[in-house]
Formats: C-alpha cells, sequence, structure tokens
C-alpha cells in the first residue's frame, strides 16, 4: 500500500508545485459559471432555478479539462511503462491517479462552490445539498474520466475524444446530482438521488480501475 | 460444451471459411430482409386498422420499435463480440464488432427521429427529456464515442481493443434503457410487446410489428457481413501493401 500513497503523493507534489493544472481547471470552472448571468439574463428568479444545473455541468466540464493529461504524460516520458512494472498491481496505479486527480481537481471545486452558488443565487438549502452531492458525485467524475484517459493514451486528437468517451457516462451523475440539489431546494428530499449517486460512486469504484488498467496495459503493448 | 463452442470459434476465425460462409448467408439476409421489410409495411401502413386513441399516426411503430430493439441488439452484439476479442482474442470479433456500431448508431438515429416525429403529435413536444428517450441519446452519444476511439489510433488493431474496453464499460446503460419505462413513471409508454403474459399490443398490429422486426434484423445481418467482409479485404490491402514497401 506503500506505493499507492506514494503515487497519491507524487502526483499531488507534481500538481502544487508545477501545478498550474488544477488552478486553470479551478478558473475555468468559475469563468463559466459567470458566463451563465451573461446569457441568460441577471433576473434572479431565472438563475435560481438553473443554479444547480449551471454550477454542476461547470463542475463536469471543469473536471473533464484536466483529465486529458492524466496518463499522457507519464506515457510519453516513459513513466507509466516503470508504473507498470512496479510490484503495485496497475488497478491501484488508475485508482491513485484518480484519487490524486480528484484530491487536485474535484476538491478545489467544491471548495469554491459556495461562493459560486451565490453568483447564482442559490439558496442556503441548496449549497448544503449541492457541497454533498459533490462530494458524493465527483469521485465518480475522476474515476470514469480515468477510464476514458486510459483509453485515449496515445490517441490522435486526444482532447477532444476524451469529451466524446466520457460525457455520455457522466450524464447520470449529472441527472442526480441536479436531482439532489433541485429537491433540496423544493423541499421534496433529496435521500433518493443522493443513494444512487452513493450507488454510482461505488459502483464505478470497483469497475473503473479493471477497466483503465486493461486499457494502460493496451497502450503498453 | 465448452469445448465445442470454442472449436466453433475457431472454425469461423478463419477469415477466408468466414468469407465462404458469409458469401451463402448473404443473399438470404438480402431476401428475406425485402421481402418481410415489403410485407410489413403493407400489412402495417394498409392492412392494420387505426388506432382508436392515436389514430394513424401510431402507424410510425412499425420503424420506431425494430429501431429500438436493433439499436439494442447491436449494442448487445458489439458487447459480445468486444468480450470474445479481448478475452479470445478471436481475429474476426473484432471486425464484428467495429461493423456492428455505425449500424447500430444508424438505428439508434432512427430510433430518435421517429420517436421525435411520433411525440409532436402525441406529446405536443419534438423532444422530451424523459429517462427513456435520455437514455437512448445516451447510447447514440456511446456508439458515436466507440466510432470515434476505434478510428483514432494509427494501429488498427489498438484502436479495435480500445473500442472494446469502451463498448464493455457502455454496456451498463443496456439496463437502464430496458427497464427505463418501468423503472421511472415517465411519459413514454411502457414495453407493450415483450411482456411475459399476453402482449397487450392488439393482435391485429402485432404480425405487421414481428414481421418489421425481422426485417430490420435480417438486414442488420446483411449490413455486417458486407461490413466485416469489407474489413477483411481492407486489412488485406493493407497487409499486401506492406509487403510491397518492405520489399
Amino acid at each position: 500500500m506503500t506505493g499507492f500513497y506514494r503515487i497519491v503523493g507524487h502526483e499531488l507534489r507534481l500538481s502544487v508545485r508545477g501545478g498550474i493544472g488544477s488552478l486553470v481547471a479551478l478558473i475555468f470552472f468559475v469563468v463559466t459559471v459567470a458566463l451563465f448571468p451573461l446569457g441568460v439574463g441577471p433576473e434572479l428568479e431565472v438563475l435560481g432555478r438553473i443554479a444547480p444545473g449551471v454550477v454542476w455541468v461547470a463542475a463536469l466540464l471543469a473536471a473533464m479539462l484536466s483529465m486529458e493529461r492524466l496518463f499522457q504524460t507519464d506515457y510519453e516520458d516513459g513513466t507509466l511503462e516503470l508504473l507498470a512494472l512496479s510490484p503495485l498491481p496497475l488497478e491501484l496505479v488508475v485508482l491513485a491517479k484518480c484519487l490524486a486527480h480528484w484530491l487536485s481537481t474535484a476538491l478545489p471545486l467544491i471548495i469554491i462552490s459556495p461562493v459560486l452558488s451565490l453568483l447564482v443565487n442559490m439558496s442556503a438549502d441548496g449549497l448544503v445539498m449541492l457541497i454533498a452531492a459533490m462530494f458524493l458525485g465527483t469521485p465518480t467524475l475522476s474515476l470514469i474520466g480515468g477510464v476514458g484517459a486510459a483509453l485515449t493514451v496515445g490517441a490522435r486528437r486526444g482532447g477532444v475524444l476524451l469529451a466524446l468517451l466520457v460525457l455520455p457516462l457522466y450524464i447520470p451523475v449529472l441527472i442526480f446530482g441536479v436531482g439532489a440539489v433541485e429537491g433540496a431546494i423544493s423541499g421534496y428530499g433529496s435521500t433518493a438521488p443522493l443513494m444512487i449517486l452513493g450507488g454510482l460512486f461505488l459502483g464505478a469504484l470497483v469497475l473503473t480501475p479493471f477497466a483503465g488498467a486493461a486499457a494502460l496495459r493496451l497502450a503498453l503493448e | 460444451m465448452a469445448d465445442r463452442s470454442t472449436k466453433y470459434l475457431h472454425w469461423l476465425a478463419n477469415p477466408a471459411r468466414f468469407l465462404r460462409a458469409a458469401r451463402a448467408v448473404y443473399p438470404w439476409c438480402a431476401g428475406i430482409a425485402v421481402l418481410s421489410l415489403a410485407a410489413g409495411l403493407v400489412l402495417g401502413l394498409y392492412a392494420a386498422p387505426a388506432d382508436y386513441q392515436m389514430g394513424d399516426a401510431y402507424r410510425i411503430i412499425f420503424v420506431h420499435v425494430p429501431a429500438a430493439w436493433m439499436a439494442l441488439f447491436a449494442y448487445v452484439v458489439m458487447a459480445v463480440a468486444s468480450a470474445m476479442a479481448l478475452i479470445w482474442k478471436h481475429p474476426l470479433a473484432d471486425l464484428i464488432a467495429k461493423g456492428s456500431a455505425p449500424v447500430g448508431a444508424g438505428f439508434a438515429f432512427i430510433c430518435l427521429v421517429t420517436g421525435s416525429l411520433w411525440g409532436k403529435p402525441m406529446w405536443g413536444a419534438w423532444w422530451v427529456w424523459d429517462a427513456r428517450l435520455t437514455s437512448v441519446l445516451i447510447l447514440f452519444f456511446l456508439y458515436l464515442a466507440h466510432i470515434a476511439l476505434t478510428n483514432a489510433f494509427d494501429d488498427p488493431k489498438r484502436g479495435a481493443k480500445a473500442g472494446a474496453i469502451l463498448a464493455l464499460v457502455g454496456v451498463v446503460n443496456l439496463p437502464i434503457i430496458k427497464f427505463s419505462v418501468d423503472w421511472w413513471n415517465t411519459l413514454h409508454q411502457p414495453s407493450s410487446i415483450t411482456k411475459l403474459d399476453a402482449p397487450s399490443v392488439d393482435p391485429s398490429m402485432l404480425p405487421a410489428l414481428l414481421l418489421m422486426a425481422l426485417g430490420f434484423t435480417a438486414f442488420y445481418l446483411g449490413v455486417l457481413i458486407l461490413r466485416v467482409r469489407a474489413e477483411i479485404l481492407a486489412r488485406k490491402i493493407r497487409s499486401l501493401r506492406m509487403m510491397q514497401a518492405g520489399r
């Protein structure tokens, strides 16, 4: 297990020191959300109604934006082959990479989302639920994105392709993430969407490392 | 059992043998497709009575429902072929998965378009974001992603394998589509033909629907054979060119 933590620590240090990557994702998140009031118009009622969807879609795109380089740079400089040769199973390498991605990219998004929710006039109930739902939902995004990133290693036009692969699979998280927040705002309750988000996370946690590792082995053949 | 099935797999693994078998099967597929599609359309558009609620507008069901079935069926074929390609490295399974994707995408597209045309008079909107429509749309996107991914690598074998992994990941969507109308109480009507007890669709409409489904299946198999055959020949040309270049 020390290998696992080493990879996570290594990735985190990389993102802190050379780390324009996760900062870019954060700025992208803020700018995207800020675009909506300009596009839809500044009426607070309208903004309040679309707020959960806006924040979630922006978070989805921001998480995906930083996904592209997850394995590509390691593949190019040979680190990936060393990781594959190490005693740590490749499945755990994928999991460690996804965890590092979540810590360095998704966690800042969650931390800054209260500020953003003010921009789009979200109620306090909605905000609390938004943070809870993002804690449950964004790990799934990192895990699914990890499979996409592993599949597109070495592909032509990897970035656009990654979006095409990953966004359809992100849709359930989006639907139930928004559903949870809207349930809290309208007072209908959000237990069911939260449980489904949890289920999606657990399912992804079990299945995606295998798919990602299979894709990486393929890239190294 | 396992022994016999692997023997069968090996038998088809030889491309030349597959080409021969395909040549024998293809005319049957084409014939069945033309005949049953013609008969199904005549039965569906003229012989079947108008629906007591929807009038003549319901007749689009004879295209919509078989297209939806085939969109799912093509994905199942693609996923099974992908699993075979990954597990046994079956040389033809790759090609079947690759050939299935565009056809399945076509069926999914037909399903979405006809559903939209049907939705306008029935629901008053071209598109409704209910569970089944959304999940079929996701299926369509998955097909497109598969096509894009298999073509994204310089080495076609690499692309085929990446596509196989993606196809298996996308399998999670299939049960969601199939059962979305039962799990969620949405606008889209529940399944009326493949119920365990008697189908709730009127018996006068059933023969046309089944004929159309048969025609669509035969059409799919025929097109699949053509695509796989073309792909085998393309690979042959590629390796011949490589040999020429190597000389």
